[in-house]
């Protein structure tokens, strides 16, 4: 029996990356792991750390290493400086305040931050300031508070870092840290500088009275600045002549949210953002970085309409700028201001403008936002041109925006209304699949108020339909719009255009071929099918039409043929009343109560013993089901309903519709009337025959008038007794 | 604040994972996935900002990211950070690990994912005292450096985790490994050449 020492880091490393396969791979690993969970288990304290380490690097790679979180514990209260970093490193990747057994560190940290070497006090404050539950934090808050005024700087900025971590846990606790704040910005050491300011930030955006309390650092923080831009090269600091420009934007943003709503505040500031904002060389990204972070800051704060404007400028040139980072983040800041300094942004219009072509997609989403946001009544024809174009051309990620985008500019600023209508079409015909569905209506109510162009725009809407009926938004309001005005399409009354000859029956072709089409959706078939019918009113081929209708009666599609039946009782349209395709029996509204059952001898054998039930029961109405099986088909079960009402009031206008899920068919024969009356003195019935195989739902809706008011419900029938779908 | 920092390669590979937020594994490896897939069909003259994906928080966190040869150094930050400073903390990350390297052996020039693969353990380090519990904590880089030597050397004398890492590197470049090391161009931070200030 020889005893294995456990292989290097480096060594798994270039074991593992000879595998060709993952399932090699996973061989490797859990073959290491097993050895190393012996090793654990041999509380092998000389290659702990080499383990662990091995575990970390597993973990990576996304294999589980939990079964290593003690052993962490352990390295972390070991002698070793080597046990203590790794075990430090391990319990911040593995750990964290979920799992109990991260309070058992408490104690080595405690331990850690009072140790004699620095960069062990390190560790446990880099720890502590990653994962310190709240109960760690404030067993251990005097501690960090200690080192916050410490004069080693290597220690001084960590506790800085650590102390945001436990104010963050645990806000209470901030007062305390209070008192050492009093001398952080007199350090000299950048460090401590950075991570002070980024202490004070923290504490300022915690409370109104810290805020307050703070602003009289303004001056000193200003002096900071000051030094760090006229001071004179200082090696340690400079990063493309710059110095310190990390520290510079802390500060910057700092002083944003001193001088926020504060006049003095904003005013000691001024001078030194002006400064900063002219003099900042702008050739290299940090140069660019706290031009940026200026800008903000002007923008914040209540400065000077001079310096503001400057720094929309700066904004405006960033636009210019090859790198596309800036471009990116002037066009951000851009969009944040259009609100407040409109004027100021307008000027660099062209620029916005122009960045709709850039081939980021970033950037155009944000030139496309900001564009918008441009749009007045001046601009208006110059600015949508360009921002159709866009549309043309851009990716579909941004159609359906832009879409909208254009609808809405369109309407606040159309200087015509013709010239309304174009734009509507040119988005209609180039994008039309992407607009949103909610557009329909809109543009519905906008054709209808925009009475001179009615013979016009259902002119240009049924000649695009003849080019392309794929568009789902162009074809539904080409449909409707078609329906309402079809008469002024055959008259040929268009005045903006030389008006098309078209007669009654390619009109109806146009729709029917959108009833047949692949590529309508139902509710495109809802619209062409409710313009057909429309058009009985307007058109004299009433013939052809009650034929299109009455086929779409008996449709599978229950939506087309409710709207089918619906039609039925409109007096306009008598379609059912006796015509060659009575799929559909004609009954007349006014017939009695029994002829539900007249049917229901046409329909053969009655139940199998079937129990009624109630579907619903609301507000005085009362729907009964009852149940039979037809005779061929046993699979068609034929519900009757039975609807009545408890109420002193009749119920009229009564319409029954019913739903199914899309797996059955239904079929929705007419009541024996469309009156309800009161005090349950009769009932209304109806048929409907449904195939089905499975367990049977259904949504129902029901309609009337009662006492002068509409009423209408929807409800969802699921009680059906099990036989009669089995 | 930063979210997470990653370091995977081409194919998505991950060499460094730190996670200043608490996720489950699965969650980290799902992240993982998600940005590379992300960063991974930008082109490269494209900007180096990104909205985050829907994992990793939503439509405050943005990707922040630079892609070096065979690396994608990817930063997940939320609001509080400033995009263009996080570009410049990535390059000094990159610049620190750079000179790491060379203090390490002579050899390398530019760091190369090699060196990342293999010293994971001290590439953490580093980070370490970069970026502390998701703030910045140092950005001179020759402090970073400096402070990470130190330990490093006091690691040595007690022995260290393992064996020497020069003895690794020159074991690794006898092998033939089908990773070609690559120079990475650090780009406009010089740390070598003074330049005068401008005031």
């Amino acid at each position: 029996w020889v005893c294995h020492t456990p292989i290097r880091l480096r060594e798994l490393i270039r074991t593992i990356r000879t595998a060709r396969t993952q399932a090699e791979e996973r061989e490797m690993i859990q073959k290491e792991c097993a050895a190393i969970r012996s090793s654990f288990r041999e509380e092998d304290n000389t290659y702990r750390c080499r383990n662990v380490a091995k575990l970390l690097y597993m973990h990576m790679l996304g294999y589980p290493a939990h079964f290593g979180q003690l052993e962490c514990l352990k390295l972390i209260a070991s002698q070793k400086f080597t046990d203590k970093r790794i075990g430090y490193l391990g319990a911040m990747l593995l750990l964290d305040e979920r799992q109990d057994v991260h309070l058992l560190m408490t104690n080595c940290i405690k331990n850690d931050l009072n140790h004699s070497t620095q960069y062990v006090q390190g560790l446990a404050l880099c720890t502590l300031g990653c994962m310190g539950s709240s109960e760690m934090c404030r067993d251990l808050a005097g501690e960090v508070e200690k080192l916050l005024k410490t004069s080693n700087s290597y220690l001084r900025k960590k506790a800085a870092l650590c102390a945001v971590h436990v104010i963050r846990k645990v806000p209470e606790l901030m007062e305390m840290f209070l008192p050492a704040t009093k001398n952080l910005l007199s350090e000299k050491n950048h460090g401590v500088l950075h991570t002070s300011v980024v202490l004070l930030t923290e504490m300022c955006e915690r409370s109104p009275d810290m805020l307050a309390h703070f602003r009289k650092l303004v001056p000193q923080l200003v002096r900071i600045l000051k030094n760090l831009i006229m001071s004179g090269y200082s090696p340690e600091h400079d990063v493309s002549g710059i110095s310190d420009p990390f520290l510079q934007v802390r500060i910057l943003r700092l002083l944003r949210i001193l001088g926020k709503g504060d006049d003095d505040s904003s005013e000691a500031m001024n001078d030194i953002l002006a400064q900063v904002a002219t003099n900042t060389e702008t050739s290299k990204n940090v140069g660019n970085a706290i031009l940026y972070e200026t800008v903000l800051t002007i923008m914040d704060i209540k400065s000077e309409s001079g310096l503001r404007v400057l720094a929309i400028n700066i904004l405006g040139r960033f636009l210019l700028n090859n790198d596309k980072n800036i471009r990116y983040v002037a066009l951000t800041s851009l969009l944040k201001t259009v609100q407040t300094d409109h004027n100021a942004v307008q000027r660099h219009r062209s620029t916005i403008v122009d960045c709709l072509k850039d081939l980021d997609v970033s950037i155009k989403r944000r030139a496309m936002e900001l564009s918008f946001a441009l749009v007045n009544g001046n601009n208006i024809r110059g600015m949508m041109k360009e921002l159709l174009y866009f549309l043309d051309s851009c990716d579909p990620e941004f159609k359906a925006d832009c879409a909208s985008g254009v609808f809405l500019a369109a309407e606040k600023y159309a200087p015509s209304k013709r010239w309304h209508i174009d734009t509507i079409m040119r988005v209609l015909t180039t994008a039309g699949s992407y607009v949103r569905d909610d557009s329909v209506p809109n543009l519905i109510q906008l054709i209808t108020n925009s009475v001179e162009m009615h013979a016009y725009t259902v002119q240009r809407l049924y000649k695009a339909l003849l080019d392309d009926i794929s568009q789902q938004p162009l074809v539904q309001v080409a449909s409707w719009c078609i329906g309402e005005y079809g008469d002024l399409l055959i008259s040929g009354q268009c005045e903006e255009e030389e008006p098309i000859q078209v007669t009654e029956d390619e009109v109806l072709d146009v729709l029917e071929g959108l009833l047949v089409s692949n590529l309508s959706s139902p509710v495109t078939r809802g619209y062409s099918l409710t313009a057909i019918m429309k058009l009985s009113t307007r058109f004299s081929s009433v013939n052809r039409i009650k034929k299109v209708v009455s086929i779409y009666g008996s449709s599978i599609d229950v939506e087309l043929q409710q709207r089918a039946v619906e039609y039925n009782g409109n007096d306009l349209l008598d379609l059912l009343g006796g015509n060659d395709v009575p799929v559909i029996p004609t009954t007349m509204p006014t017939k009695p109560a029994s002829a539900g059952g007249e049917l229901l001898d046409l329909l053969g054998d009655l139940s199998l013993g079937i129990p009624p039930m109630t579907a619903y029961n609301k507000n005085g109405l009362k729907i009964d089901f009852t149940f039979e099986r037809a005779n061929p088909n046993p699979n068609v079960a034929v519900i009757t309903i039975h609807a009545s009402n408890s109420t002193e009031a009749d119920m009229t206008d009564f319409v029954f519709q019913a739903a199914v899920p899309k797996t059955f068919q239904l079929q929705l024969l007419s009541p024996s009337s469309n009156v309800v009356p009161a005090l349950n003195q009769g009932t209304v019935t109806q048929v409907i025959r449904v195939l089905n195989q499975q367990k049977l739902r259904m949504r129902i809706k029901l309609t009337y008038i009662h006492k002068g008011s509409a009423v209408q419900d929807l409800a969802e029938v699921n009680n059906f007794p099990p036989q009669s779908w089995q | 604040m930063i979210k997470a920092i990653l370091i995977f390669n081409n194919h998505g590979k991950p060499r460094l994972i730190r996670f200043y937020q608490y996720f489950t594994e699965d969650m980290q490896q799902q992240i993982i996935r998600e940005t590379f897939h992300l960063v991974s069909k930008r082109d490269d003259n494209v900007c180096n900002f990104l909205e985050g994906g829907s994992l990793i928080g939503g439509s405050d966190y943005k990707l922040i990211y630079r892609h070096y040869a065979t690396l994608y150094f990817v930063f997940c930050v939320d609001s509080s950070e400033s995009e263009l400073g996080i570009l410049d903390l990535i390059q000094v990350s990159c610049c620190s690990f750079e000179v790491f390297v060379e203090t390490l052996d002579k050899c390398f020039e530019n760091v190369c994912e090699l060196d990342l693969i293999f010293h994971m353990d001290k590439v953490h380090y580093i980070l370490q005292e970069v970026v502390m519990g998701g703030m910045v904590l140092e950005t001179n880089m020759n402090e970073i450096v400096a402070q990470v030597e130190v330990q490093n050397r006091m690691e040595k004398s007690e022995g260290g985790l393992s064996a020497a890492p020069a003895r690794a590197v020159s074991a690794v470049k006898n092998m033939n490994l089908p990773e070609i090391p690559r120079n990475i161009n650090i780009g406009d931070i010089n740390i070598k050449v003074p330049s005068l200030s401008p005031f």
